[in-house]
């Protein structure tokens, strides 16, 4: 580093742009592969979004389709689908949120009070597992557990003389099981990210503590939780910010096409998801997508705003 | 340092003679919750192998059961009588991981290093060009058409490897992976007069190796679990499907599944469709569970690097 900045010094004046290119053109050409894939994955599509204001015709593609303005829009407000999607969206994602952190907090925690090093490590491994597998595979398996006819608990519920309601016919059950299925999937990553913060934490504390007779509740109520709770906010405030996304593969594997329950478990990926390719209604798939990235990419910049107040080290930006 | 550790491991080890309740407590709790977690974390694997060991008449009587009933391995005979279906997507599968992890992970690593390099100029705004795009996209819809209307990738597999080669959360990972090198290794590259590109190749990629384990197993993995680039983009004219999205055709249409066996002369009013459907996911994801206990370590060391300060 100290070298580097030797060596510029030696360019008294601040070097022209074309200087500046030539010199560093090994690392931009490095960046090239990385800079286009952006522009064309990401960046080229966004002009697109344009269909989101016409009605849309697939022969004459999207910029030749008649433009009508804002009544995608108007039609998603006024029939309350979007409402619906928001609701939905909003609800599955807090309840994740809130619960999914409480528990991968207290596991984390708790595993942190193990003394075995063997168990902490083979915990962290098992409960890990659910994150390796395709939301395919999960979805097989929830129909393994659940389904009338044959599921395991099904059956085991049969056999104890209750009765299982049909819960592939039953709206009201999936908010239960995509919250359950959800955390079973996501708690053991979750727990890994937050053990890894604890055994990072300054231990000399904890010593202190220890030697002043603190027992293990008090060491976790007064030293670990205070010390986690900036990363626990962070977190937190990060994960508000992405309030708007769902998890598609979840939803769209354990619900797919059953639109007995689409009422409790339609988010706005699945919505958009399946009105293109099942309905073939682009322009109002494009407005349901848009609405979500504008009023999304606001919540994050509030969200990353909110983070910098608190600590600017951790700001994306 | 190494002295005041010593000192504390002795402190501990004293107090811990007179271990507190409520360490006990907690402690039992743990123990009790903990492994209850891990339990139901295996169960539903185990279930789906007992059941793809199960004939089709003891699932219908008994559901499926912790045990077999009736041992059986009519689904695998099944399957692997005509296994034209599997073998051609394990193929698929097997080369787009590969080839997508193996392309994925130099450009990955390369703009990473160049990114962080702290004498180089334009790394912010080349950051935030990229970051931006997890910020703000322009939704499904415009990137569909880009892909099917005018990069014409419908049907072809470059639709699947292509979108996955990179991501933004990927490159930040390996930025932090690479800060932990010191810089001083770049400046003696420099000092050679080794251009940057070959500083990269020889000096920095041989330093690199816990990193690009763990991104590498990103990336595979998310090569490996494909279904949603394949479920947009294949249709049915493609022959082989890659494995996820072979499986969840077989579990979703009745008419794949009865594909998924042509050939083997069994009449469709007696395909064992549930036994089927297990055995199926037991072949298309065993061997991710079998390298699992091998490659989790590298998972656990990314998510520290990376998870806190993405």
């Amino acid at each position: 580093m100290q070298k580097a900045v030797q060596t510029k010094a030696v360019n008294y004046r601040k070097p022209s742009v074309g200087r500046t290119l030539k010199q560093n053109r090994t690392l931009i050409l490095m960046c090239v592969p990385a800079i286009l894939f952006f522009l064309i994955f990401a960046y080229l599509p966004m002009p697109g979004a344009y269909i989101a204001f016409t009605n849309f015709q697939y022969n004459m593609g999207i910029f030749k389709s008649p433009f009508v303005g804002l009544k995608n829009f108007q039609f998603l407000f006024t029939s309350g689908q979007l409402g619906l999607l928001l609701k939905n969206t909003v609800l599955y994602n807090l309840a994740f949120i809130v619960l999914g952190n409480m528990l991968q907090l207290a596991f984390a925690i708790m595993l942190n009070e193990v003394a075995s090093k063997g168990y902490k490590k083979t915990a962290q491994s098992i409960m890990f597992l659910p994150y390796f597998i395709s939301d395919v595979l999960v979805s097989l398996l929830v129909y393994n557990m659940i389904n009338y006819d044959f599921g395991f608990i099904s059956h085991l519920v049969r056999s104890l003389g209750g009765d299982m309601p049909k819960v592939y016919q039953n709206a009201g059950a999936w908010p239960y099981i995509i919250i359950m299925v959800h955390l079973w999937k996501s708690t053991g990553y979750g727990t890994v990210v937050y053990f890894a913060a604890i055994t990072g934490m300054d231990s000399s504390m904890m010593e202190a503590a220890q030697i002043d007779g603190a027992n293990a509740w008090q060491r976790i109520r007064y030293i670990t939780l205070p010390t986690l709770k900036p990363t626990v906010i962070i977190l937190f405030l990060f994960a508000i910010g992405g309030i708007l996304k769902g998890n598609f593969g979840l939803f769209y594997n354990l619900v797919g096409n059953n639109s007995m329950l689409f009422k409790t478990t339609d988010i706005i990926e699945t919505y958009v998801y399946r009105s293109m390719m099942n309905s073939f209604n682009f322009s109002q798939s494009s407005a349901v997508g848009l609405f979500q990235s504008v009023v999304g990419f606001f919540i994050v910049l509030g969200a990353n705003a909110f983070v910098k107040h608190l600590d600017p080290d951790y700001a994306l930006f | 340092m190494t002295v005041r550790n010593e000192s504390a491991r002795h402190v501990m080890h004293t107090t811990h003679i007179r271990k507190d309740k409520t360490q006990i407590a907690i402690n039992v709790v743990t123990y009790i919750l903990v492994t209850l977690f891990c339990i139901m974390c295996i169960l539903p694997f185990w279930m789906i192998i007992a059941s793809s060991f199960s004939t089709e008449d003891a699932i219908r009587r008994t559901g499926f059961t912790l045990w077999p009933s009736d041992m059986s391995t009519y689904s695998y005979e099944l399957l692997f009588r005509s296994p034209d279906q599997m073998i051609g997507a394990y193929i698929v599968t097997i080369c787009l991981t590969l080839a997508g992890t193996a392309i994925g992970l130099f450009l990955v690593a390369m703009t990473g290093y160049a990114l962080q390099r702290r004498d180089f100029p334009y790394r912010n705004k080349i950051m935030f060009y990229i970051y931006f795009t997890s910020l703000f996209s322009a939704g499904l819809v415009p990137f569909y058409l880009l892909m099917v209307q005018y990069l014409n990738l419908r049907d072809s597999y470059f639709a699947i490897l292509l979108p996955l080669l990179m991501s933004p959360w990927l490159i930040v990972l390996m930025k932090n992976f690479v800060k932990a090198i010191p810089h001083e290794i770049t400046e003696s590259g420099k000092i050679d007069g080794a251009g940057d590109f070959m500083i990269f190749v020889k000096l920095i990629l041989p330093n690199l190796k816990p990193a690009l384990a763990t991104i590498g197993l990103f990336l595979a993995l998310s090569y490996w679990n494909e279904w949603y680039y394949s479920s947009l983009f294949l249709t049915t004219k493609v022959e082989y499907r890659p494995l996820q999205y072979h499986l969840y055709n077989v579990i979703n249409k009745v008419a794949s599944l009865k594909n998924s066996v042509a050939g083997s002369n069994v009449v469709i009013t007696d395909l064992p469709g549930e036994t089927l459907k297990m055995a199926t996911a037991v072949v298309a994801t065993g061997p991710i569970i079998l390298l699992y206990p091998f490659v989790q370590k590298y998972f656990v060391a990314g998510l520290t690097v990376g998870a806190v300060k993405g």
